[in-house]
This record gives structure tokens, C-alpha cells and sequence, in this order.
């Protein structure tokens, strides 16, 4: 026990004469998480469109008033000419053309129907989607006021919650992601390397051929790691708290619990990568290149998993950071406790146990 | 000239030798491609949707079977309580629940109007905003069917003035998310094979000591640098061809642009990354810091780059800082080139700025390489 | 500058932040001289070789390697030297032949002479069988020797050799005096650091590093009479108890 705190201290030796590393370690973090806590959203603001008006008249007028005074658009240009609508969309300044028709007034009285064209630069067409709902929803508040004099009889009125973030705050959502790939990354490297490189230099041989027990030697390497990472996510979760304003609707011990567990799955699937690798380079490659977008699309961080196709949907179960995000959604917005939260639970206690398993079973391989 | 090229031959010979980094390197990039191109969807669908019926009369059920027929709600399950369905709300098994009151149908005949009470779980705001347009549009419809079926028509009364839309969707008719999606995943993959391979590349040889044994020789900074790095701009390109012939093949992803012009921007994009994977190997000691400091990067300019967020929903702050994001332009003429057949002169801001970060860049890398400590 | 001497240093100095690594060294290596450079560990040999190599800058002092200023022509001076690090700096996932070829080319060596000096070279360390395989595999004597063999594969004027034989088996350590003697024979100075000092004999002139000073500098017969006693070990003991 006593060889083993010593190995220990070696370990966070290593860890803290690196000074240059350590700051990246605490550093990179808190920059991640304030830079996408604020920056990330996919709400829909002050988006560039143009307005191709053939009538100019009133009616024209005043629903260009009321699109320029909404939040989502901003008026970036008139034009005159339909001709101009593709060399617009090439050069990338506006994401929409609204083009009204001729004699907008008129027909709005004469035939009480009138057209504008919503032309939309679909390449993303999420935003096209989300622009053409945005000016159907303006314009069916126009015409309300419009037809208030006449009563429409019948109606169904629904009276819409929107539960567990009534403002609509994309932070809820990117926040759990956010501190899930920071834990998940950063763990899962950070024991990687650690390893391989003892690997690399020779030195694993000097412990190995030492009286510490293998399973001693990786703990031991691991440890440090479980402090440096438990810390960030105090940091991280401090940080949504107060300056993202996340609630944390439920227990905060049961918060700080899943979070060790997911941490510790993350340094097994670390270790795992360790043991298939036989240089840094493999480590590192294997764990960026193999971790990072996999964690980014397939956890729900920013795509909902139900809108995949079945098999992605099945492939996304295998991926711990998924689990990890459902956890703590519900913990911190839901307010949900473990009687919610066992099945995933379950599910990360066993991939940590497999990770572990399969790491322990290379090991051997390669020792005999 | 001679001396670069014995140093790419070593270097290609080092990278195919590895065994265990070739598939991390061109198998790995394209699988990824290939499959996760499918995840990255912000369309609505599948909604998992459940209800409370405390009317059981014709109308509920009338209205209940119009959620049943649309394609965006899935699985409908009738709770008999509250207190269940709020459960597995809770448990995230339903995500929008529609509450019927009791006297629905009679609150409808005589007082003309009926409540109907709609929860959504908004913790995916973007995703509830969508879904409550959704359940709109169905209320919206049935409405109106009342109007009819309730009486005749109604044609007799002031007729409302109606504003119509045609909404026209340019580029992308059908709003198929992978046209947009693979362009954009395929830059990211192009970028971190040859920003990681770049950045561990001289850092390494620091490590194992070889790079005294180079620096003991005559030969130049730039001869050096430029034997290191070309190869890895090979890679890139090579990963670039093979990717865009997948987007073609598996995903049908249009060519309207000049594809020489893709070529040209991206031969100039690259020497940017390499640049920045230098100026990291240069500044420090083990590859361990080298990967911690492009991993930071990396993720920065993922997220940042409009690729899974639009840029012009960040603050305005973000946004500025999005100028220094090489991976931005490169999957802003990535998607212009392809899907809207954008030309030289379109894409000439994008192209200066990153030529002249690829000056600046690679200056300040072969500045930074010392052959003396 | 008198024409025999290969190397020239004077007041050569070098500190790290308040340490002083190399103190105000002098000395001199003439043209075909094996010079012996001797120290304990952390004596500052390395870094005093380091500067003549021109691959760390001197805080102070003067000096040139074959007639060029270690300040401000240090690319020529790579030219004209050869270097063999006390880390094996070879390239393990190359071939022995790869090894060759590569340094070779980046010396600016021709083709054609790159391919008679690898046969020379492999012929003469015996490696004919291993040619083909990668450096990784090889045991440490022979990648010695490989590593000695690249750093002459542009028939450098002088070739600095950082403790070459750390780690060797005796009878490698013999055959690698008997290449520094061929090569001296051909012409090429050599400057040698050790830490043993039976090999120190084997040198025409050696100098002894204390504590980043050159505490004594002469041929081993004349510092072995000036401290009176039979063999160089001895010699160091004394200095070093100082």
C-alpha cells in the first residue's frame, strides 16, 4: 500500500511538473465552455434576407415593417431585379429573397389573396425551414389583425407549456454537451497517452518487472487523472450554474456522483485505447480521430437522436457520452433522482465494467 | 531541391511503415464520413408523442387520429392519468403530450370554443419550437374542417383576406440534410488528419531525438519544413478526392461549381492547417502538449465554424472571432462551390483570407523553427 | 588564425538563466587530432560541444570550427562536420540502408556516392544481413555504429562524437576506437567526449572538464607525469577532489 502511494505521487509529479500541460488541462476547459456557452445556439437571429418588392405600395410596406422589426431578420438590401436572386445567394450575403407580387394591395382587396414568394438559400435547410416558418408566423399575425372583425366560429384553442425550459434557451442544450465532450475527451487522452508513452519510453517495463501489482501500476496512473478530471467538472458545473444560469432542479450529490462514473468510464475506455495502441501517436490518433465526432453527432449534443436513421440510432447506444447527457438533462433540468435515472445508469457502470475487462484481458495478452 | 525530396521519400516511408496509424489515417476519416453524415439532422421527426383523452367523444378521437395520420409523431400512447404521463415525461419515453379536458366537445358546440392543453419538453428548445409548429398546423387544420363539417359554408360571411406563401427551397428542395452536411464533415475530416499529423510530426521527432541529428546538418529551415509538410498536404488532398467521390456516389451530394476551383481554394486551406500544426510542434516539447493544444483548437473551430450552428446566430463578439476560424471558410466555399455553383469571384474574400492566413501562418511556423536553442 | 588548428575556442561560455554551464573554456584541436573531452556527468561537455556544433548559441566568448564563426556561420560549419549524439538519433522505423541514404541526401551528397559509401559503410561494420532491417531491431552496439558510420557520410573535416561508447560491451567499445582511428588516419579530426577514462588514453590530447572548466588540457603521457601518478583514472580523481 505504501509502494503504491508512492507510485501515486510519482504520477501526479509528472502531472504537475509539466506546467505547460496542466495550464491546457484547466485552461482549455473553462475557455470551451464560456466560448460555446455563449456562442452556440441554433436560435435564429438577425438573419440577412432581401426583399424584392414589385408593388411598393401600403400593404407591401407595412409587412416589410413588420418583418424588419422582428428579431429574427434583418433587412440587408433591396433589389429590383429577380435576375439578382441567384448572384446574391453565390456571393452568400442573404439567406432569403421575400419577393411580393404585383398589385400586392389591389388583389389583397379585390380578390382578398395576395402571394409573396419566400425564396430561401436551402443549402442549409435548417435555417431555410426555420426562415419560412418565421415569416408564415408574422404574416399570419397580420392578417389577425387584419380579419379581427370577423369572428371565426369554432376553434380549438391550445394553450402550449413548454416544460423544463419555458424560454426556449438553447444553453440548456449545449451546455450538457459541451462539459460531456470536455469529460469525455479529456479523459479518455489524457490516460491514453499517459500510458503509451510509459510504453514508448521503456519505463512500463520498469514498473511491470517492479513488486507493484499491473493492476496497481494502472490505477495508480489513472488516479491523478480521476482528481484532475472531478475538478473540472466542479469548474464546468459552477460555471453553467452561474454564469449559464443551468438550474439544478435535483440532487447536486447525485450530479457529482454520475459524474465520477462517467469520468471513470471515460479513463477505462482510455485505458482500453492504451492497451490496442503501441505508440502516442496511435493513442492520440485513435482517440481523437476515433472519439471526437462520433461524441459530437452520435450523443445528442447537437442532433436528436430520434430524428436518425434506425441503425445510427442503435449505434449511438454505444456511445457512453449519450447516457452521460441523458443523466445530467435530467438531473439538472428535469429534477429527475435515480428512480428515473437507473437504466442509465446501469448502462454506464456496464461499459466501465467491459471497458475495464477488455483492457485487463489485452493486458495479459500482451504480457504472456 | 534534392534534399526535400530525400526528406518527403523518408517521410512517406515513415507513414506507410506505421501500420497501426494507416487506417487511422484514410480508413477511419471516410468511415466516419460515410456513416455520420446520417446523424447530423435537425429535422423534427419521430416525435415521440402520448395523450390524455378525458372526453372520449367523437371530436377527441377526431382530432386524436389526425396526430395519428401525421408522419412527424410517432407511437401514440393514451395515458390514463396525469400523474403517468408526466411520469414518463419524466423519464423521457414521450416528449409531447396532448390533454384533452372532459366537456371538450360539448365546451366546443355551445361556447364555440374548446381549450386543449399541449406540454412539450423544451430542453431541446430548437427541436420544441419545431414541434409546437407541428401540433399548430394540425389544430389549425382541424379547425377549419369543423368550420366545414359544422356549418356548410361559411361563405356567406365577410370573407378574411389571406396572405399567401410560396416558399421556394433553392439548392435544396427536398431540405435533405446530408447534402448540406457531408461537404461540411468532410472538410472536418481533412482538416484534423492533417492538423494532428502536422502537429505531432516535428514534436515527435524533438522527443525521440532526431531532430538534433537534422539540426547538426547544413540543410535550410524552408527545406526542411517543406520536405515535413508536403506530404501531409498529399494526404489531404488524397483524403479531399476520395471523400468528394464518396459524397457523389453514396449521397448523391451535387458538383455545380469547378471542381478545379474546389481544388485550388483547398491546396491553399491546407498549407493554413499545416501552418498552424507547425507553429504548435514548434512551441512544444512533447507530443502530449502538441495534441492537448490541437485538440483545444480543433474543437473551437469545429463548433465555431457554422458548420453545425449558424455563425449568424452567435453573438456579434462570436462572431468576429469566427474570422479567424480557417475551417469557417473552408466549409462556406466548400458548400458554395458544390451546392450553389458559386464562382472565382464569389468566393474571393473567402480565398484571400485564407491565403493570406496560409502567409501568415507558415511565416510565423518557419520563424519559429529553430535550428538553435 | 594558425592554419592547423581545426578548432578554435576562446572564453566560451554559456549559462542558463544564473547557471553556468561552461565557464570561459579555451582551448585548440589541431587538423587529423583525436581530441579527448572528458568530464564527469554534468561537467558541461555536452554543452560546450553543443555550441561548437552550432546548435546552441554561446552567452560569451569566441570561437570557430574549421575556419567558420560559430556565431554567425553556423550553417557552414554544419557543412563541414560530422556529429554523433549520446542519444541514438536515428530513425528506428528505417533501414539501416534508408538510414544511410537519408542523411546522406540531406548532406547534399550525390546519388552516386551515397550508394559506394553505403556499401563501404555496411561492408566495414559487418552489416551486410541486417541491411535490410529496420534500426528498431538492432542492438544497441550496432546501432552505434550505424549512428558513427552516418555522421562521416559526407567525409566531414572534423566529427564530434557525444560519449559514443555510453552503453557498449567492451569488445564493441574496442571496435569503435579502432573506426575513430580510421577515420583519424584518412585525415578527419575527431572530438570526442567520455566519461571512461581508460579511453581517454587513446587519444592524442585530452582535456578535463570540472564544473564547466577545462581544469587540465595535454597528451595523457604529460597530465599522467604532471600528477604523478600511472594511469588517467587517477588523473581525474585528483582533479575532481580538487
Amino acid at each position: 500500500m505504501k509502494r503504491f502511494i508512492g507510485f501515486i505521487k510519482k504520477e501526479f509529479y509528472h502531472i504537475f511538473r509539466d506546467r505547460r500541460s496542466l495550464f491546457i488541462l484547466f485552461g482549455m476547459p473553462i475557455a470551451q465552455i464560456m466560448l460555446f456557452g455563449f456562442a452556440i445556439t441554433n436560435e435564429i437571429n438577425n438573419v440577412d434576407i432581401a426583399i424584392l418588392d414589385h408593388s411598393k405600395d401600403a400593404t407591401t410596406e407595412e409587412i416589410i415593417n413588420k418583418i424588419s422589426a422582428s428579431k429574427y431578420f434583418s433587412i440587408h438590401q433591396f433589389m429590383d431585379r429577380e435576375a439578382d436572386v441567384e448572384t446574391i445567394f453565390k456571393k452568400g450575403k442573404v439567406k432569403a429573397v421575400l419577393n411580393f407580387e404585383k398589385d400586392f394591395s389591389k388583389k389583397l382587396i379585390r380578390d382578398h389573396k395576395a402571394t409573396i414568394q419566400i425564396i430561401t438559400d436551402a443549402t442549409d435547410p435548417n435555417t431555410a425551414n426555420t426562415i419560412s416558418n418565421y415569416v408564415n408566423a408574422i404574416l399570419i399575425q397580420y392578417q389577425k389583425d387584419w380579419n379581427k372583425d370577423i369572428t371565426i366560429a369554432y376553434q380549438i384553442i391550445p394553450r402550449t407549456r413548454m416544460v423544463y425550459n419555458p424560454e426556449l434557451k438553447s444553453v440548456y442544450m449545449f451546455v450538457p454537451g459541451v462539459m460531456t465532450i470536455i469529460l469525455m475527451l479529456v479523459s479518455a487522452m489524457m490516460t491514453s497517452i499517459s500510458i503509451t508513452k510509459e510504453k514508448e519510453l521503456g519505463t512500463m517495463e520498469i514498473l511491470l518487472v517492479s513488486p507493484i501489482k499491473p493492476i496497481q501500476v494502472i490505477v495508480g496512473k489513472v488516479f491523478p487523472y480521476i482528481f484532475l478530471s472531478v475538478i473540472n467538472a466542479i469548474v464546468i458545473v459552477v460555471l453553467s450554474i452561474f454564469i449559464f444560469k443551468m438550474p439544478v432542479q435535483g440532487s447536486l450529490f447525485l450530479l457529482a456522483m454520475e459524474s465520477i462514473l462517467f469520468i471513470i468510464s471515460a479513463l477505462a475506455l482510455g485505458i482500453l485505447i492504451s492497451t490496442i495502441s503501441a505508440t502516442q501517436q496511435t493513442a492520440m490518433m485513435i482517440s481523437l480521430m476515433g472519439l471526437m465526432l462520433p461524441v459530437i453527432l452520435l450523443s445528442g449534443f447537437i442532433f436528436p437522436i430520434s430524428s436518425m436513421p434506425l441503425p445510427l440510432q442503435m449505434i449511438s447506444n454505444i456511445i457512453p457520452a449519450k447516457w452521460f447527457i441523458i443523466i445530467i438533462k435530467g438531473i439538472m433540468l428535469k429534477g429527475v433522482g435515480l428512480q428515473y435515472l437507473w437504466k442509465e445508469t446501469l448502462i454506464l457502470v456496464g461499459m466501465t465494467i467491459f471497458f475495464i475487462a477488455l483492457s485487463v484481458k489485452k493486458y495479459k495478452i500482451r504480457l504472456e | 531541391m534534392k534534399t526535400i525530396l530525400y526528406i518527403i521519400q523518408k517521410e512517406f516511408k515513415q507513414i506507410f511503415r506505421n501500420k497501426g496509424m494507416l487506417p487511422i489515417i484514410f480508413v477511419l476519416p471516410l468511415l466516419q464520413l460515410v456513416i455520420l453524415s446520417n446523424a447530423a439532422t435537425f429535422e423534427v421527426k419521430n416525435i415521440k408523442f402520448g395523450y390524455i383523452d378525458k372526453d372520449h367523444s367523437s371530436t377527441s378521437r377526431a382530432l386524436v387520429e389526425k396526430f395519428n395520420a401525421s408522419t412527424y409523431f410517432n407511437v401514440l400512447t393514451d395515458f390514463p392519468s396525469e400523474a403517468i404521463a408526466s411520469a414518463e415525461m419524466l423519464k423521457g419515453e414521450i416528449d409531447v403530450l396532448l390533454q384533452i379536458p372532459q366537456y371538450f366537445e360539448r365546451d366546443l358546440q355551445i361556447e364555440k370554443y374548446a381549450n386543449l392543453g399541449i406540454t412539450i419538453n423544451a430542453i431541446d428548445g430548437a427541436a420544441a419550437g419545431v414541434e409546437n409548429v407541428y401540433v399548430n398546423q394540425i389544430i389549425q387544420r382541424f379547425n377549419q374542417n369543423i368550420k366545414m363539417d359544422v356549418l356548410q359554408v361559411s361563405d356567406k360571411q365577410v370573407q378574411p383576406i389571406a396572405v399567401e406563401t410560396i416558399p421556394l427551397f433553392w439548392y435544396n428542395k427536398t431540405l435533405n440534410y446530408k447534402t448540406f452536411m457531408v461537404p461540411g464533415i468532410l472538410v472536418l475530416l481533412v482538416t484534423m488528419i492533417t492538423l494532428f499529423l502536422s502537429g505531432m510530426n516535428i514534436v515527435r521527432e524533438k522527443e525521440i531525438g532526431t531532430l538534433e541529428q537534422i539540426n547538426v546538418t547544413p540543410i535550410k529551415k524552408s527545406q526542411f519544413i517543406i520536405g515535413k509538410l508536403f506530404p501531409f498536404w498529399v494526404i489531404g488532398m488524397g483524403l479531399l478526392t476520395i471523400g468528394l467521390i464518396l459524397a457523389k456516389v453514396i449521397f448523391d451530394v451535387p458538383m455545380l461549381g469547378s471542381l478545379t476551383l474546389l481544388y485550388f481554394y483547398t491546396s491553399i486551406y491546407i498549407l493554413v492547417i499545416l501552418g498552424i500544426g507547425l507553429f504548435i510542434s514548434n512551441f512544444t516539447d512533447t507530443q502530449q502538449q502538441a495534441m492537448f493544444i490541437a485538440w483545444f483548437f480543433t474543437v473551437i473551430f469545429i463548433l465555431m465554424s457554422g458548420l453545425f450552428t449558424p455563425i449568424e446566430s452567435m453573438p456579434k463578439w462570436a462572431q468576429t472571432l469566427t474570422e479567424f476560424n480557417p475551417i469557417r471558410y473552408f466549409v462556406e466555399v466548400m458548400r458554395m462551390v458544390m451546392l450553389k455553383g458559386s464562382g472565382f469571384n464569389d468566393i474571393l474574400p473567402q480565398l484571400l483570407k485564407t491565403a493570406l492566413y496560409a502567409f501568415v501562418m507558415n511565416g510565423l511556423a518557419v520563424w519559429s523553427y529553430k535550428k538553435t536553442t | 588564425m594558425n592554419n592547423n588548428n581545426v578548432i578554435e575556442a576562446q572564453n566560451l561560455t554559456k549559462m542558463f538563466g544564473d547557471f553556468t554551464a561552461v565557464s570561459a573554456i579555451s582551448f585548440e584541436v589541431k587538423k587529423g587530432e583525436i581530441f579527448g573531452f572528458l568530464g564527469a556527468n554534468g561537467a558541461g561537455k555536452t554543452t560546450a560541444m553543443k555550441m561548437l556544433i552550432g546548435i546552441s548559441k554561446p552567452t560569451a566568448g569566441k570561437a570557430s570550427v574549421a575556419g567558420f564563426d560559430v556565431y554567425k556561420q553556423a550553417e557552414d560549419i554544419k557543412k563541414n562536420i560530422g556529429y554523433m549524439s549520446q542519444k541514438f538519433a536515428l530513425y528506428d522505423d528505417l533501414t539501416v540502408k534508408e538510414n544511410i541514404m537519408f542523411f546522406g541526401g540531406i548532406y547534399g551528397v550525390s546519388r552516386k556516392r551515397i550508394k559506394e559509401k553505403t556499401a563501404i559503410l555496411i561492408e566495414e561494420l559487418g552489416l551486410e544481413e541486417v541491411a535490410n532491417q529496420l534500426v528498431g531491431a538492432l542492438p544497441l552496439g550496432w546501432k552505434q555504429k550505424l549512428s558513427f558510420s552516418v555522421s562521416l557520410i559526407h567525409d566531414p573535416k572534423i566529427v564530434f562524437l557525444d560519449e559514443p561508447t555510453g552503453g557498449v560491451d567492451p569488445i564493441t567499445r574496442r571496435q569503435f576506437w579502432e573506426m575513430i582511428y580510421k577515420a583519424a588516419n584518412q585525415g578527419t579530426t575527431v572530438f570526442v567526449t567520455t566519461h571512461y577514462m581508460d579511453e581517454a588514453e587513446y587519444c592524442d590530447r585530452v582535456s578535463i572538464m570540472v564544473n564547466g572548466k577545462i581544469e587540465a588540457l595535454d597528451t595523457p603521457k604529460k597530465l599522467k607525469q604532471q600528477f604523478n601518478v600511472t594511469n588517467m583514472n587517477d588523473v581525474f580523481l585528483k582533479l575532481a577532489r580538487g
